[in-house]
């Protein structure tokens, strides 16, 4: 559930105190806390939900996952 | 970032797969979904019609919208209309249909109602707006709810006085064990959420392949995601195995997001939710807890809610439980429209009846 | 059921606007010119067709990332005559300024209205002003109206698709619509992209030099609803069925993350600088040509066909697995949402 969308940070700044990532998603830049992923680091891609980066986003596991499919072959 | 998504609709892939759920076999399958992205991804992408008539795909309460009971929906009303409140809100909550009014309405007639993308804008127009009060309604699953968890805590941090938050938010583990436990539906699988998932992690389904021998797979959202997950689902069945797996791997892991777990532990606590059309699911909600209870609107703020009442003929809790197609219900299409919604489950954008009206009603005029 | 207030989704475009302007307004002040609801209306004078339309102008933000309000006043209204395949004569222009509305501002929005009409060949003959107290008008309200003359070979209109058409999109959809919630508080984005508001009128008059005139049968400017409420308004029109090819469909990629952001479609976003054209499927290829050759029409592609009608007129979109699924109008307005 919920709209997660990915995007590459940026840059990281501190903000009051509170880790904040400038992260690009297809272009466009927001805002997003990394409360919830302290070890997030600039260049990694990382999911977004309502304004903050729920979890990095395994680019290799993404390629996994795309070349099983591009493999399959015919099966029983 | 478009690559992750793009990537995952090559048609190139996808008709491969498809083919061979097409030729899997003849039994009868049948797999519920709980996550409203996939009610939508399934139906825009005509997934629900490209698989074999054997195959069929049902919704599960998977829209907290939807399952946000009518009294939820009333008393945000109410505290969107006291004075000197700002009711900060996600849009998807907008248009529902209280059982006098909207917020869309109360916006229509003066009412401060803020549609944020984040608990952040929120934080930011109560720190611009000192001597007014900003409730946030917290509406959503495990996804959302650490997000306003960590806007408490960043509030109280920052020792902003007029921020507070009305929870409704809700836990899908256990609507999973009152469906299983209704026996209303019978099931072959689940498609487990993903985004909720990438929180709890794959552990937190653990119980329904022990306990339930069901089988479940955490899907992406993506065609190819969902269509993997199918086959994934019915090999599972074929062979007898009941086992969580997990199709989303990119993103999901076993633990889940642990700080995201550790905040909700800190300014929540669970209490028993009334879940729209399936009733009081035991365990399955959040309140914010005493030790941020200044924080907590319901506990702030007074308001008087003893009118609710859910409209007659609306058959959103069969239809939330899979006990029905929103076909079935007597005012699909007829009284119940995207524009003239009766119920939830067709104004939410991710609504059941809201993805079936306008994707699959013509399915039988089409190939 | 009636609703007791007008709310915002009356304006949006979608299916509440259709049914205000249908069950509410036209019954009670329309005849028969009114009720054909194309863009702009068709009078005949001493055998001059004569096009006439009018339009009021709310957007906020009032300047945004590749125009602005006036801008949009201009072309929306030089588009509207243009969809009819008028050549636009003259536009009226009338202002509604809110006590308070800086001088500096709407000196900047009248150099805009002044470029725009110039470079769209019309003339801004006759206007009014008025000024209202603070509070009464958001900032500045425009309205403009506008009279074109229409070629005596060029007949078109929302109702002249016929079964075997070419649906061709004259270039990418959702650009407006994102350039200008990227000016909203509250949803904290940056977007990187511009509206792509401009006059269409020289790129329908290329067309028509590449094309016999009774070809294209259709001209509309999908605005506010976007691409798929422009299609369903045509389609019920033309009592036929439209079905279009999602991976056909121009989108930048910007605006793709952008709406896959705020949960938006990008059939539903507002345009205000593309056409849809329907056309005789025999002179699809070089109507595609010659919309490509225009800069304004660069990134042109053919969307779709026009099919005969089952049961009712509908609009289905073929998705990437094959599928076909139904397409329907925007119903109230888009809100961003997180589920």
């Amino acid at each position: 559930m919920c709209l997660g969308v990915p995007g590459k940070i940026v840059s990281i700044e501190e903000l009051a105190g509170f880790r904040v990532a400038e992260v690009d998603i297809a272009g466009t830049t927001r805002k997003v806390s990394l409360d919830m992923l302290p070890e997030a680091k600039v260049g990694d891609y990382v999911l977004v939900h309502a304004g903050y980066a729920m979890q990095v986003i395994d680019e290799q596991a993404a390629q996994e996952t795309l070349n099983y499919l591009e493999q399959i072959e015919w099966s029983d | 970032m478009v690559r992750l998504i793009d990537e995952f609709r090559r048609p190139e892939l996808l008709i491969p797969l498809l083919e061979r759920i097409r030729q899997f076999d003849d039994r009868n399958y049948a797999f519920m979904e709980v996550c409203g992205t996939h009610t939508v991804s399934i139906s825009r992408f005509g997934i629900r019609n490209a698989v074999p008539k054997n195959i069929r795909l049902l919704s599960g309460p998977g829209c907290p919208v939807c399952v946000t009971s009518q009294e939820d929906i009333d008393r945000a009303i109410e505290l969107a209309t006291l004075p000197n409140v700002i009711l900060a809100t996600f849009g998807d909550m907008m248009k529902v249909p209280g059982t006098r009014s909207s917020l869309a309405k109360e916006k229509a007639k003066g009412a401060d109602i803020r549609v944020c993308y984040s608990t952040r804008e929120a934080l930011e127009i109560a720190e611009q707006n000192p001597s007014k009060e900003v409730i946030f309604y917290g509406v959503g699953f495990e996804t959302t709810a650490p997000t306003v968890a960590f806007s408490v805590l960043e509030a109280k941090k920052r020792n902003i006085k007029n921020y507070s938050v009305f929870s409704v938010h809700k836990l899908v583990p256990p609507a999973l064990r009152a469906l299983l436990n209704s026996g209303e539906v019978k099931l072959d699988g689940f498609i487990l959420p993903g985004h909720v998932s990438v929180v709890i992690g794959l552990k937190a389904y653990q119980f329904l392949a022990d306990e339930y021998q069901m089988p479940g797979v955490v899907s992406g959202f993506e065609p190819l995601d969902i269509l993997q997950t199918i086959e994934m689902l019915l090999k599972q069945v074929k062979s007898g195995q009941a086992r969580i797996e997990n199709q989303y791997r990119r993103t999901v892991t076993f633990e889940g997001n642990v700080h995201a777990q550790k905040a909700m532990e800190e300014v929540f606590k669970v209490v028993d939710a009334d879940w729209r059309g399936i009733g009081t699911i035991p365990e399955s909600g959040l309140t914010i807890n005493e030790k941020y209870e200044e924080f907590d609107a319901s506990k702030r703020f007074e308001t008087k809610v003893d009118y609710s009442i859910e409209p007659p003929n609306c058959s959103c809790g069969d239809v939330l439980r899979g006990v029905k197609l929103p076909f079935d219900c007597k005012l699909f299409g007829k009284g119940c429209t995207p524009e003239h919604p009766v119920g939830p489950c067709m104004v939410s954008s991710e609504g059941a009846c809201a993805a079936y009206y306008r994707y699959d009603r013509f399915i039988n005029a089409e190939a | 059921m009636k609703e007791e207030i007008i709310l915002l989704a009356h304006g949006s475009g979608g299916t509440l606007m259709h049914k205000l302007i249908e069950k509410q307004i036209v019954p009670v002040i329309g005849k028969e010119k009114l009720l054909q609801l194309d863009d702009a209306a068709e009078i005949e004078i001493q055998k001059t067709r004569l096009a006439f339309t009018t339009d009021s102008y709310t957007v906020k933000p009032i300047f945004f990332k590749g125009g602005d309000i006036g801008r949009l006043a201009v072309s929306g209204t030089v588009n509207d005559l243009a969809m009819k395949g008028a050549i636009p004569i003259a536009l009226s222009l009338s202002l509604i300024i809110e006590e308070g509305f800086k001088l500096d501002d709407l000196e900047r929005i009248l150099k805009s209205i002044a470029e725009t009409a110039e470079a769209a060949g019309v003339e801004i003959v006759t206007g009014d002003t008025k000024v209202v107290e603070k509070g009464s008008a958001d900032m500045i309200f425009i309205n403009t109206s506008g009279v074109g003359i229409i070629p005596q070979e060029r007949k078109l209109s929302g109702s002249h698709a016929r079964p075997g058409d070419a649906v061709i999109i004259s270039g990418t959809i959702g650009d407006h619509g994102i350039a200008v919630i990227n000016e909203r508080e509250n949803l904290g984005l940056q977007i990187p992209i511009e509206s792509d508001v401009q006059p269409l009128n020289d790129l329908v008059n290329h067309l028509f030099t590449a094309i016999p005139a009774e070809a294209v049968h259709v001209l509309r400017d999908p605005t506010r609803g976007g691409l798929a409420t422009t299609l369903n308004e045509i389609a019920s029109q033309s009592n036929v069925v439209i079905r279009i090819e999602e991976e056909k469909i121009p989108i930048k990629d910007e605006v793709k993350g952008a709406c896959e952001i705020l949960g938006y479609d990008p059939l539903y976003v507002a345009n205000e600088g593309k056409m849809v054209a329907i056309v005789d499927p025999d002179y699809a290829e070089a109507a595609l040509k010659a919309l490509k050759e225009h800069e304004k029409g660069k990134d042109a592609a053919l969307i779709g066909f026009v099919e005969k009608v089952e049961t009712k007129p509908a609009v289905f979109v073929k998705t990437i697995l094959g599928t076909s699924r139904f397409l329907t109008m925007l119903t109230g307005e888009q809100f961003p949402r997180i589920c």
